[in-house]
């Protein structure tokens, strides 16, 4: 009952997202070809899925695994569309919601030719949620409300949950959560940090340190007719130009990540139809980080003048231009049911629609905190696309209100330091999460005592209470008020942090790819087996 | 020694001996521009980039770091001499102003480490010993270390911005300098009148400053030329990995990072103008300290 | 003779400890963890048990005077240990890379050589005529021009000529392949790196053969040979050509090792997966061990690079020994 209101909304929200351009109505694939993309990353580090976080590493070894459940690869835009890959039904949770039973599918072969059973699952999934000391798993915190795992037999795994909640299921979906072989886990368990051996749709062929990966079709995959390719290579190429480049020259197809609207709009001028490109909003955003415990950004004023200076609408119009951002949202993800609508959002300070007023008032806030001659050095790291960009315009608006910010610009390491020693006084940071999870992904903004992710350094026992029975709210339609409750307490009366522009992904590749659909993470339908070549 | 100095030996009135010194210095400069056309060439470059980096402030059409959404990526036209960059601002006022932070830090690196390679490079050879093989040592490691890691160190350490990566820069100048400097002044210690000097009890500081600084000034001079190209070359590179200054300063180096690649195929303008920029500054002061070396190299002189 | 060979080599391993003292201190200097860069998912959230985990297996948590008694020891024993990034040896890591950064490096020798030399060589007897003019201004736009600059814009003009010419924009291969197993692919990824390299390299070295050749020319037993009536060529050839040489040939040594690190911007402009990117992605990662592996590498290339030129030079001229 509660999926079913959550997948009408869902697919109505991913309709409207997603820009698909026509051409993506269903053909009959052709069998064959061998696809080159690339990796907008150096190598990763190991190629255990379950200890890294990186999409380096997702994007290189997905095709060579299987997981339990994902996210829908022929409707990936939506926030709510979960299909089984190993499993043969989705299950309805039982006991008030605390238990979820599994059955896996029988007939299912390692790459080595050993049978996979439940459970091989139920010791993967081990590992992901309590992994024993020495192992590391990076997305252990998104576990906690799991109890116990249980394999009776060979064919089913029961989960046994702390307490209900909707955040279960997308957290389950977690597309890092490859499926390892339990015998070669009892003998070694850091083994699938150097080795590749799954049941995915690919065997696993080469690794050439920082140069690419390659694959070769698995003839035994379970889902009848995949993969259409005979084999992949990936190709590890960190230089955003020579991406552009190579897909101009087809020296590759595309990249799975993103590229900015300039790259877009050049290869669509020059190779016209033989380009094709999909959006989509993007599950990541940008967001202004005050040091609520330093001054004067201890002082709520300060803060909201802050947060009223930036002209949300007419710069995210503006910079979706030049830069990977577009949309103008609230803490949730804009594609999803529990994001705020646009006359929801324009109730907020900061994104009101008559930006005159908006500075008055900001400026108004600034002589009463005594802080009228505000300047500041704003923390923001060296990544191009899109921190320094929006950076840069946020430099501009700050100076609209008499603001004077300089940026201090500095590597991914020492930006990640300063933030986690509280040593700045406000932070560009981002936020990015692999699946759309709302409730899940707005409990970062509560306090660094409790989620330890959170910068802004501040108490809200408000804030707090409100996330808390959001949390165990299984009522989506109640969820969604508490959720609009918990906005407005972190944006506006608390003003803690701000959203500034939500990503956008903008995919280009070679018109003859076919098969792949884009979604709002770039950690989604990664493992290529519903890839065709049109040559 | 001045060809057109007077030979006379009666004495000259003051005035006299003024106006011949004037006369014979401004011929002096005359002959030098004329035999050494292109080091005037570069010396006018030079001068050219000097007015556009004082007057920045009345020649420059637009404030450099003024974001106008209406006009991005804009080609040369007559609004925008030399186009628009991403953001909109216009590329010949970023130009004007980035001779101003190309000099700051050409010149600040080049001195600074000129200065401090001249103090450690007489020291060490004055006095010798253990003193001067522990410099040595120094120096090795300094000249050894790769560019990079200092930068990104000085980066993270202190921040970016301008006085860091003139901070960087001149790290890897001082033991280059310090080496020239010391060969030059080694040879000056070996002469007599310094063990004289100092048994007739003048000071370790009298002696440097005396004797061994001037004989070494000369190599100095043209060494900092070369360093001042070589520090603008240096933070263009540092931008270019983005360790240098940023955004949204305007300098040349930072131009050419992120956007200008991006945009090389559609918006070519970004990425050529600063270069050009770079290479034409860089040329002018080389060929100038290629001119300045070739005049006051004795052994050249007499073409 | 044999003392001052003793003496130079002796004094390398200060040099060395020194270096390598240097830059453990920095890496550690500089505010940041391996092990947050590595798990931060998402842009900042980083699970605080994996990183715990992170750490205790890096040898993190050990005392920073342990580590260094390691490090140098590993370094004598040649022993580099394992990059902290990959889990890898960081030697396999280096070798892994060093075949692309050492082709390059070698073609634009070959490149700077074969065109500085003889251009160099000209320049110096047509002392201040048009073609000295021409190629001191080639030679000085070489060391002018930024060598990443170059390299965006030599890119820039093969897609597009190859686009006008044919249609379809042409582009060096993205991926590596040894010279033994496809030499046009490789040679075609080599090239414009080589190039562009190469220029600078050769400018360098044009300046010094000519200041070189210069020198050489004046010196008196050239004119002796003028006077006693021997053709320009053969004295160029047999005498002069061979004496300027020699600083030309040690400046070609010390650029060389300059080279190897100095390939850094270059890799970067043209993605090419040698040491220099390695370098960089290990410093922005954090990577204690393989920075200070890559660096000790280049330190010691130079110093040992720099030792045999002077010894080289010491035995070649007399008169330098006895200094």
């Amino acid at each position: 009952m509660v999926f079913k209101w959550f997948l009408a909304v869902g697919v109505a929200a991913s309709l409207a997202v997603t820009n698909a351009w026509p051409g993506l109505a269903a053909e009959t694939p052709k069998r064959g070809g061998e696809l080159t993309y690339m990796i907008p990353a150096d190598g990763g580090p190991s190629l255990d899925g379950h200890k890294e976080a990186t999409y380096a590493v997702l994007h290189a070894t997905a095709p060579f695994y299987s997981v339990l459940v994902r996210v829908n690869p022929d409707n990936p835009a939506s926030t709510t569309d979960f299909v089984c890959d190993l499993c043969t039904e989705m299950p309805t949770p039982t006991d008030n919601g605390l238990t979820y039973t599994f059955k896996i599918r029988t007939g299912v072969k390692f790459h080595d030719g050993t049978p996979l059973t439940a459970h091989d699952v139920a010791a993967s999934w081990r590992k992901i949620v309590s992994p024993p000391k020495g192992v590391s798993s990076a997305r252990e915190n998104n576990f906690v409300m799991v109890d116990r795992i249980e394999d009776p037999d060979d064919t089913t795994v029961i989960f046994r949950l702390k307490f209900a909640t909707l955040s279960f299921m997308p957290a389950l979906a977690d597309p890092y959560s490859y499926i390892y072989s339990k015998a070669i886990l009892d003998k070694d368990m850091h083994w699938y940090e150097k080795n590749v051996m799954g049941s995915g749709p690919f065997k696993f062929e080469s690794y050439d340190i920082g140069q690419s990966v390659k694959g070769v079709r698995n003839p035994d995959y379970y889902h009848q007719g995949q993969p259409y390719l005979d084999g992949f290579t990936a190709i590890f190429a960190p230089k955003q130009s020579v991406r552009v480049d190579a897909i101009r020259s087809d020296r590759a197809a595309l990249e799975f990540r993103g590229l900015p609207p300039s790259a877009r709009d050049q290869l669509v001028k020059e190779l016209g139809d033989k380009i094709t490109v999909q959006e989509s909003d993007w599950n990541c955003g940008n967001v202004l980080t005050p040091n609520n415990s330093r001054k004067p950004f201890d002082d709520v004023r300060v803060r909201k003048a802050l947060f009223l200076a930036i002209d949300q609408w007419r710069g995210a119009a503006a910079l979706q231009k030049i830069a990977n951002v577009r949309t103008v949202g609230g803490i949730v993800f804009p594609g999803s049911p529990f994001a705020a609508t646009k006359e929801e959002l324009q109730q907020i300070p900061g994104f009101w629609p008559d930006i005159e007023k908006s500075r008055a008032e900001a400026r108004r806030l600034l002589k009463e905190a005594g802080q009228e001659n505000l300047s500041f050095e704003m923390l923001n790291r060296n990544v191009d696309q899109p921190y320094i960009i929006v950076g840069t315009w946020l430099v501009d608006e700050f100076s609209k209100i008499g603001v004077k910010v300089t940026q201090k610009i500095v590597p991914t390491g020492p930006w990640l330091e300063a933030m986690r020693a509280g040593d700045f006084s406000v932070a560009l940071e981002a936020n990015c999460q692999n699946i759309v999870n709302p409730i899940a992904d707005t409990g970062r903004y509560l306090p660094h005592d409790r989620y330890s992710e959170n910068f802004a350094y501040h108490n809200d026992p408000v804030q707090v209470a409100l996330y808390d029975k959001m949390l165990r709210e299984t009522d989506p339609a109640k969820a969604r008020v508490l959720m609009r409750e918990y906005e407005r307490q972190t944006l506006d009366i608390g003003a803690h942090q701000m959203m500034v522009t939500w990503w956008y992904r903008i995919v280009p590749m070679r018109s003859y790819v076919k098969g792949w659909k884009i979604s709002p993470s770039h950690y989604l339908n990664q493992d290529l087996a519903n890839i065709w070549l049109d040559k | 020694m001045s060809v057109s100095a007077p030979t006379r030996l009666e004495a000259i009135s003051p005035i006299e001996a003024t106006l011949t010194a004037r006369r014979s210095r401004w011929a002096r400069i005359r002959r030098f521009c004329g035999r050494e056309m292109l080091g005037t060439f570069g010396l006018g470059i030079v001068i050219v980039m000097a007015i556009a980096g004082l007057s920045a402030e009345w020649i420059a059409p637009y404030n450099p770091t003024a974001n106008d959404f209406a006009a991005m990526t804009e080609p040369p036209s007559w609004a925008h001499w030399l186009g628009t960059d991403q953001f909109g601002r216009d590329l010949l006022s970023r130009i004007i102003y980035g001779a101003r932070t190309a000099l700051i830090v050409g010149l600040s690196s080049a001195f600074v480490g000129g200065a401090l390679g001249l103090v450690l490079g007489v020291g060490s050879a004055y006095f010798g010993g253990l003193i001067d093989m522990i410099l040595q040592r120094f120096f090795d490691i300094m000249m050894a270390f790769p560019l990079i890691i200092m930068a990104l160190a000085v980066v993270a350490i202190f921040g970016t911005g301008v006085h860091n990566v003139i901070i960087a820069i001149t790290i890897p100048l001082v033991p280059r300098c310090a080496r020239v400097v010391r060969s030059s002044a080694l040879a000056i210690r070996e002469v007599p009148y310094v063990d004289a000097a100092r048994a007739c009890g003048y000071s370790h500081a009298r002696i440097i400053l005396r004797h061994m600084v001037p004989n070494v000034v000369a190599p100095f001079l043209i060494m900092i030329t070369a360093f001042v190209g070589q520090a603008i070359l240096a933070e263009a590179s540092l931008s270019y990995l983005g360790l240098g200054v940023q955004e949204p300063v305007p300098a040349w180096g930072l131009m050419l990072q992120g956007g200008a690649e991006e945009y090389a195929s559609t918006a070519p303008w970004i990425a050529i103008f600063p270069g050009l920029a770079i290479m034409l500054a860089v040329l002018g002061i080389n060929l100038f300290g290629d001119a300045l070396r070739d005049e006051l190299d004795p052994k050249l002189r007499n073409r | 003779m044999l003392t001052y060979v003793l003496k130079r080599i002796l004094f390398v391993i200060p040099t060395l400890i020194g270096a390598a003292a240097l830059v453990f201190l920095l890496m550690r200097l500089i505010p940041g963890d391996i092990c947050v860069v590595r798990l931060a998912s998402g842009g900042s959230n980083v699970d605080a048990r994996a990183l715990a985990t992170c750490h205790a297996e890096l040898g993190m948590d050990r005392p920073v005077f342990l580590q260094f008694i390691d490090f140098v020891w590993g370094f004598f024993r040649l022993d580099f240990g394992k990059s902290m990034w990959s889990g890898k040896p960081v030697t396999a890591e280096i070798m892994a890379r060093l075949p692309i950064s050492l082709e390059i490096a070698i073609l634009a020798t070959v490149v700077a050589i074969s065109i500085a030399i003889p251009l160099g060589a000209i320049s110096a007897l047509k002392q201040n005529t048009w073609l000295d003019v021409a190629v001191r201004v080639f030679a000085i736009g070489g060391i002018a021009t930024p060598s990443f600059w170059i390299g965006i814009l030599s890119i820039m003009l093969v897609l597009d000529v190859t686009s006008a010419i044919t249609g379809h924009p042409w582009m060096p291969p993205i991926g590596y392949v040894p010279i033994w197993k496809d030499p046009i692919r490789n040679l075609s990824m080599a090239f414009l790196p080589a190039i562009t390299v190469g220029y600078r390299y050769a400018a360098v070295s044009m300046r010094m053969t000519r200041s070189a050749m210069l020198e050489v020319m004046r010196e008196d037993y050239i004119r002796t040979a003028r006077a006693k009536g021997l053709i320009n060529k053969i004295i160029i050839n047999r005498h002069a050509l061979k004496n300027a040489l020699l600083p030309v040939v040690t400046l070609i040594g010390i650029e060389f090792a300059f080279l190897i690190g100095g390939l850094v911007v270059t890799e970067q402009v043209f993605n090419l997966n040698g040491v220099g990117r390695l370098f960089v992605q290990a410093v922005q990662n954090q990577d204690y061990t393989l920075t200070q592996a890559l660096v000790m590498l280049t330190v010691t290339v130079f110093v040992v690079t720099n030792l045999v030129v002077d010894l080289l030079y010491g035995w070649l001229d007399p008169r330098i020994r006895y200094a």
